[in-house]
């Protein structure tokens, strides 16, 4: 098949489209939609899909308007931008550390915002909107910390990953410390809020996430030719015109903010930032960071997940961290089982 | 792959020159000699300070006064701090040089959650409250991930990458049962909190002798499979050459790393950075070799955790703080010097 077409207009302009990349992102725009919509009809007043579709158009009735607009768009709203958000940082670190596992979650920055969150939760007993600029606060630091204890001559892949483990078996410590020295209530908060967790999210956590993505995402995606040069290494992206530390402290500043302000909302949801890109990468089966597909994938991932975790367990017994975890794993067994057997890794 | 070293890195194994082999021996028997130091200080520093004349009284001449009862009690914990720090040295050392990775350690390969998830259930499902109990667990849980985590990442000819995902994976799904559990239920919550940090204030002669046979067969093993993974380090193909059965070496390995790692953490709870950090410090002075990384592994593993464990009772006094946040906080920093200063990828 006949992956590449050029696009060309009248004015003179052409666009090289990956023809299947364009698909799967198309589809996974699809998905996200119609989870999104099954999710925002989820719940202890269950919504029929149409009568969700009339009321987003403004054609609904009273009731059915508050409990959309004011209860379930913003949660469902944060869902899809907390996604996009940890597929797009996920993608990132992954393609600048060169490792598959160099995400989030392995380099410390959910253990980081985690702290944040903890510090504000068992030392201070904040409110919510305190506990969220608390795991912003820590994510920032943490991935401040990172970059600085990585620097020598320039970030290099493994050097990152290795500092990042270590930061990470620190600040997971000290979390540790947090919990046992908390009593009982909040520590059952803070559990809660570690696992991650979409419930009662509403248009405030939705609109700094949107303001933040609506700057960062454009930035990223026009430096990711850069990005993709420098999966070739280094020395070879110097010599293409690449200025690598320039566009790898850019790219990777943009990350550790997606991901904390990401935590921030939603608290550590696992696994998203690993698998999205993942899954991304083996869909549209194209070499390079795959920024666009892994931020459609995880969207669709957190939103679908979310869903899961409603329909299966009840309204917010437990949270989507659970099932992201739980399914994320189980995904990465099959891949290993199916890859196995076809005899790629 | 995770983290591979670059060819030009291997330093070859030869056999060391006499005179570096006598600095070796000389080394290892320092590091005997701190060994027995930190286990004393382990004994004397507490609560209650005793003399070293107390000790001595206490170790040897017991008589029932109030110093020996301190030591007695002290004793079980020291021990058990020598027998899981050489444990989990160790059971780190064979997997990096299994994985031929240095971010290979029993919390990577799923061993910690797969104890971690069998402790919950056995406290849920099954009401068990006393550590005796769920001790047996914890150990089925980490057997039977390794296991697991052996077959899935393609136990005949499995490699460092398909080790270490299937391990993440692993963890990852049993990471939210466990998050499911703790969440729905706040006794499991309760005394799991503690546990998940790592404490060697649970050491009772019970759970030693419990883990004891464990640890001596483990140790044993590891300390044989130095000659299979020396060859095993010059890359699969020279270690066929050169004779080694790499399925059996790979078998045996992750026995002894999941006998080892799943022992240690049902007594005292996953302590992760011992058995990631130990193995990188002693490789910096012995050089590649395992058969000398193994045996410091062993000694200096002890050194750190029962240092780890009397710094925490002297910081936080007349309470401590467990000895799995100490080694993070202390490791961690370490570590990272290690990771600017060197090429780490020395394996």
């Amino acid at each position: 098949m006949k992956t590449n077409r050029a696009v060309r207009t009248p004015g003179g302009l052409s666009v090289r489209l990956d023809v299947r990349a364009f698909t799967v992102v198309v589809l996974l725009l699809v998905v996200a939609l119609a989870a999104s919509v099954a999710l925002i009809g989820t719940g202890d007043f269950p919504i029929p899909a149409a009568d969700v579709l009339r009321t987003l158009v403004g054609e609904g009735d009273a009731g059915q308007e508050f409990i959309v607009t004011e209860l379930r768009l913003p949660r469902v709203l944060a869902g899809l931008l907390v996604g996009a958000s940890l597929g797009l940082g996920g993608a990132l670190f992954q393609s600048i550390s060169r490792n598959p596992l160099g995400s989030p979650d392995v380099l410390g920055l959910g253990q980081g915002a985690t702290a944040g969150a903890l510090t504000v939760i068992v030392l201070f007993s904040g409110s919510a909107n305190q506990v969220a600029l608390g795991a912003l606060v820590g994510g920032l630091v943490t991935g401040f910390a990172i970059y600085v204890l990585a620097w020598k001559r320039g970030v290099h892949g493994y050097r990152l990953v290795l500092v990042g483990i270590g930061v990470s078996a620190i600040v997971t410590a000290v979390n540790g410390y947090l919990l046992t020295k908390s009593d009982i209530v909040d520590a059952a908060r803070a559990v809660v809020w570690m696992t991650g967790s979409l419930a009662g999210r509403d248009w405030d956590q939705v609109w700094p996430l949107l303001a933040l993505c609506a700057v960062l995402v454009p930035l990223v995606l026009a430096n990711s030719r850069g990005l993709r040069m420098m999966e070739m290494g280094d020395d070879v992206s110097y010599a293409l015109g690449v200025r690598v530390e320039r566009v790898r402290l850019l790219l990777m500043l943009s990350a550790v903010l997606l991901t904390a302000s990401a935590t921030a909302a939603a608290g550590p949801v696992g696994f998203v930032a690993l698998t999205a890109p993942q899954l991304a990468r083996r869909l549209t089966r194209s070499p390079g960071p795959n920024l666009v597909a892994a931020l459609c994938m995880g969207a669709a991932l957190l939103v679908t997940a979310d869903w899961i975790s409603q329909r299966a367990f009840g309204a917010d017994q437990l949270p989507v961290g659970v099932v992201t975890g739980v399914v994320g794993g189980v995904y990465l067994l099959w891949l290993l089982v199916t890859e196995r057997r076809a005899g790629r890794i | 792959m995770l983290v591979e070293s670059p060819p030009e890195q291997r330093a070859e194994c030869a056999p060391a020159p006499p005179n570096r082999r006598a600095i070796r021996v000389l080394g290892l028997l320092v590091s005997v000699v701190i060994l027995v130091l930190v286990t004393l200080a382990s004994i004397a520093v507490g609560a209650k300070e005793l003399s070293l004349g107390q000790v001595w009284h206490g170790l040897f001449h017991a008589s029932g006064t109030y110093g020996d009862v301190v030591v007695a009690d002290r004793l079980s914990r020291t021990v058990l701090g020598l027998l899981a720090g050489a444990a989990l040295g160790l059971a780190g050392a064979v997997l990096q040089a299994l994985t031929r990775n240095p971010l290979a350690d029993p919390g990577l390969l799923g061993i910690n959650a797969g104890a971690s998830a069998a402790v919950v259930t056995a406290i849920t499902f099954f009401g068990v409250t006393s550590l005796s109990g769920y001790v047996w667990f914890a150990f089925f849980g980490a057997a039977a991930v390794g296991a697991l985590v052996w077959f899935l990442g393609g136990s005949r000819g499995a490699t460092p990458v398909r080790l270490a995902l299937a391990g993440t994976a692993v963890s990852a799904a049993l990471y939210g049962y466990l998050q499911a559990i703790m969440i729905l239920d706040d006794a499991a919550l309760g005394r799991m909190r503690f546990w998940t940090v790592g404490s060697l204030a649970s050491g009772s002669d019970s759970t030693i002798t419990q883990v004891v046979p464990f640890l001596l067969a483990g140790s044993l093993l590891a300390l044989a499979l130095a000659r299979p993974l020396n060859a095993m380090a010059m890359g699969d193909d020279t270690a066929k050459a050169l004779g080694a059965h790499l399925n059996r070496t790979r078998a045996l390995s992750m026995l002894a790393a999941t006998v080892l790692s799943g022992a240690a953490t049902a007594a005292c709870g996953p302590i992760m950075f011992v058995g990631l950090m130990v193995p990188h410090v002693v490789r910096s002075f012995t050089g590649p070799d395992q058969r000398w990384i193994l045996p410091y592994a062993a000694i200096l593993s002890p050194v750190l955790l029962l240092g780890a464990d009397v710094l925490g009772r002297i910081v936080a006094r007349p309470a401590e703080l467990q000895v799995g946040i100490v080694t993070a906080i202390l490791g961690g920093p370490v570590f990272i010097f290690l990771v600017r200063r060197r090429r780490t990828a020395q394996l």
